[in-house]
């Protein structure tokens, strides 16, 4: 996929030698409200590789359905993105996606970038069967109906269903899990080149979940499409994650190869959310719960955002915002202490294999 | 955990639900799904346990059959000896009906949709005191109302006491709901999928307040979760029991430790591969089950219920259905033939396909 093009040379201007699908810069987003300002993105900077499953994950209110949204420029009212997102098509030349026109934004989403939205499963219409939302996502986008079709049957029986028994059902004759499978499908269907799924999983049980991800897996290979997998369940997608991005308060506060954080997490919030996670091969006494409450997006602590729940934080943590530095090839944290949270904050598992990272 | 002591027991349960107007196979009227099926379980006083499976397998309908929110279609409830059924038919029952209803309490997944979105905390939490104590006099249930409020770390009192649900986040309105059933006295709370709702940051508190307060309040608990390490959380620390559902049948129960770290059945072993567990090593992998999906509960599988997904399966498995059998001195019991020992003709048995 890396072979070099004539959009090539941009990009190589940019971004030496990386094959990035997607450039987010200074992404911030705001709300005006009465209370004040609210900035719910604060200008995350962030790249997806072309290829790649990117984990994003965050607790409830950190920002990441925002930032989810932002990506296809789909903030709703009267919230206000701002910054620049660059999506790179594998031929072709480089769209500025929050400028686009409104008929090109349409194009883009489902046929470039598509989404699994929150919750998006109760967004079926309960009195269309399946095949009708298949049928109305080709008419919208000028596709033709038998190769379309032929697409969904080839994506439903990849996501372990029978096709034509799914697609003629009503929304209510499938299980949450089969729901959320046609759904993919349907997200998928238009062959996008990334696929943004925030909280995917969310309402399954847990078997359903790990089994959908064990299909995602095989997805990624097989319509090589780059998968943004955004969660709240850091355990959830350890496995499957290529990168991880931890969200803290709007902000990305660690990014890196998933086997690298998990080796070496360097933000105290990383590591109090590793540690927080009941984990069914973990000592019981080991588990703890991260202290305090992630802050209001009105009322963001000055300084680190984390400072007041952070172990390690200082009069500098309070003063003044450190930045996201590489603290090892490939590997970013924002905090000025990292290199004690090893210490202060010991992990209560075990990384198996033979110690180096991939 | 004397079984003198027994709270709750469940004889020979099954309940049956009749589905109307089935579009997959016109020949029937009428499908009964067995949520339930012939299962026996009894719950000592000041014990813990936790119900897993996934949708479908019964277990939110155990749950409820437990706490006599839904009345089985054959087998018996007790309460304390007491056949709670007949308590509510008999004019004389030797505990009145009011009251078992008062001592098995529930709390919801969804605590917002439980709790009054017109009524602030205080009120909330004054009902069921007025019921449990009806003598206490308004200044008196105010300091109970605020003391059980700090008692769960909603502090200042004052101030939550006089909110609407909706200005608590999800874990604020789920203790006020645990709040709730525990000022009725009751001797086994029913925590449906309480915690799965909270951040997974959050859980580990949620579920460290609840033994907390079944260790204060001397109550029982009955948990019923999808995730086998909350499950475990709260059934390990508190010496209790898990048990496995798969379609209306519990088919492996016993020490949380022993059903976690060593489990006997396939679809326990599946339901761990499913835990989300920290592991940077590994790739996701290959389903560890033959089929993704859970079979129509109309039309249950012959023989023992989880061959069709089960990679052990074999020939007999389709043919017959195991019971649950404790082995070599353990506390534990299975329903799988592998269990039964060498000389089982399922060892002779042709793998299924």
């Amino acid at each position: 996929m890396a072979e070099p093009d004539q959009h090539t040379v941009a990009r190589d201007q940019r971004d030496p030698g990386e094959d990035n699908v997607l450039e987010m810069r200074d992404i911030s987003v705001t709300f005006d409200m009465d209370r004040g300002v609210s900035r719910v993105i604060d200008n995350v900077d962030l790249d997806l590789k072309r290829g790649e499953i990117m984990g994003i994950v965050g607790e409830s209110g950190s920002g990441k359905s925002m930032l989810a949204a932002t990506m296809l420029d789909a903030v709703v009212d009267p919230g206000q993105a701002s910054g620049e997102i660059t999506y790179y098509p594998k031929d072709g030349e480089p769209i500025e996606v929050l400028d686009l026109p409104k008929d090109e934004l349409k194009r883009v989403r489902w046929e470039e970038i598509s989404m699994v939205f929150q919750g998006a499963m109760s967004s079926f219409n309960p009195t269309m069967k399946i095949r009708g939302h298949f049928k109305e996502t080709l008419d919208a986008h000028d596709v033709d109906r038998e190769a379309g079709f032929k697409n969904a049957y080839r994506l439903l029986s990849d996501l372990h269903m029978d096709p034509k028994r799914v697609l003629n059902s009503y929304p209510h004759e499938l299980s949450g899990g089969m729901k959320q499978r046609a759904l993919l499908a349907l997200s998928l269907l238009l062959e996008p080149e990334v696929l943004v799924m925030d909280e995917p999983t969310a309402a399954l049980d847990l078997l359903m979940q790990r089994s959908i991800l064990t299909l995602l897996e095989d997805i990624q290979e097989e319509y090589d499409v780059t998968l943004v997998f955004i969660t709240h369940d850091l355990p959830l997608v350890t496995k499957l994650a290529d990168r991880l991005a931890v969200l803290y308060a709007f902000e990305v506060v660690e990014l890196g190869p998933t086997r690298k954080i998990g080796e070496r997490a360097a933000h105290p919030y990383t590591r109090a959310l590793l540690k927080s996670t009941p984990n069914i091969d973990a000592p019981l006494e080991e588990m703890r719960p991260i202290e305090g409450e992630s802050p209001d997006p009105i009322n963001i602590p000055t300084g680190c955002s984390y400072h007041e729940r952070c172990p390690l934080a200082d009069e500098l943590c309070v003063e003044s915002d450190p930045g996201r530095e590489e603290i090892e090839p490939e590997h970013q944290a924002a905090c000025f202490h990292w290199e004690e949270s090893a210490e202060a904050i010991p992990l209560n598992y075990e990384i198996g294999g033979d110690g180096e990272g991939k | 955990m004397s079984t003198d002591d027994t709270v709750l027991s469940m004889e020979d349960v099954s309940v049956e639900f009749e589905m109307e107007g089935n579009l997959i196979n016109p020949f029937s009227k009428t499908d009964t799904v067995q949520a339930v099926d012939s299962i026996s379980l009894d719950i000592p006083s000041n014990d813990v346990v936790a119900l897993v499976g996934e949708s479908g397998c019964g277990k939110t309908t155990l749950g409820k059959t437990a706490v006599a929110l839904q009345q089985p279609t054959a087998g018996s409830v007790k309460y304390r000896g007491q056949d709670i059924w007949e308590a509510r038919n008999s004019r004389n029952p030797s505990i009145p009906y009011e009251e078992i209803r008062q001592s098995l309490q529930i709390i919801h997944q969804d605590p917002g949709s439980s709790l009054n979105p017109n009524r602030r905390v205080r009120a909330i939490l004054s009902v069921p005191l007025k019921r449990t104590h009806p003598d206490l006099s308004a200044e008196d249930r105010e300091s109970r109302v605020l003391g059980m409020l700090e008692t769960v770390g909603m502090t200042p009192a004052h101030d939550y006491a006089g909110r609407y649900p909706h200005q608590l986040s999800g874990g604020e309105q789920q203790r006020v709901a645990l709040i709730r059933a525990l000022l009725m006295n009751p001797d086994l709370i029913l925590a449906d999928e309480a915690i799965s709702a909270l951040d997974v940051s959050l859980r580990v508190d949620m579920m460290d307040l609840m033994l907390d307060l079944q260790d204060q309040f001397d109550t029982s608990f009955l948990f019923i979760s999808h995730d086998l390490s909350n499950a475990r959380y709260l059934a390990e620390h508190s010496g209790g029991r898990i048990g496995v559902m798969y379609l209306g049948e519990i088919v492996e129960i016993g020490p949380a430790e022993e059903v976690v770290s060593n489990p006997k059945h396939p679809y326990t072993k599946v339901l761990k591969w499913a835990t989300p567990s920290i592991d940077f090593t590994s790739e996701v992998g290959e389903m560890p089950v033959r089929d993704i999906d859970i079979p129509d509960p109309v039309d249950p599988p012959s023989g023992c219920r989880f061959h069709t997904r089960c990679m052990e399966a074999r020939e007999v498995c389709r043919e017959q259905s195991p019971d649950p059998v404790t082995s070599d001195g353990r506390q534990q019991s299975a329903a799988c033939f592998r269990e039964y020992g060498d000389d089982h003709p399922y060892w002779e048995s042709q793998p299924l396909e």
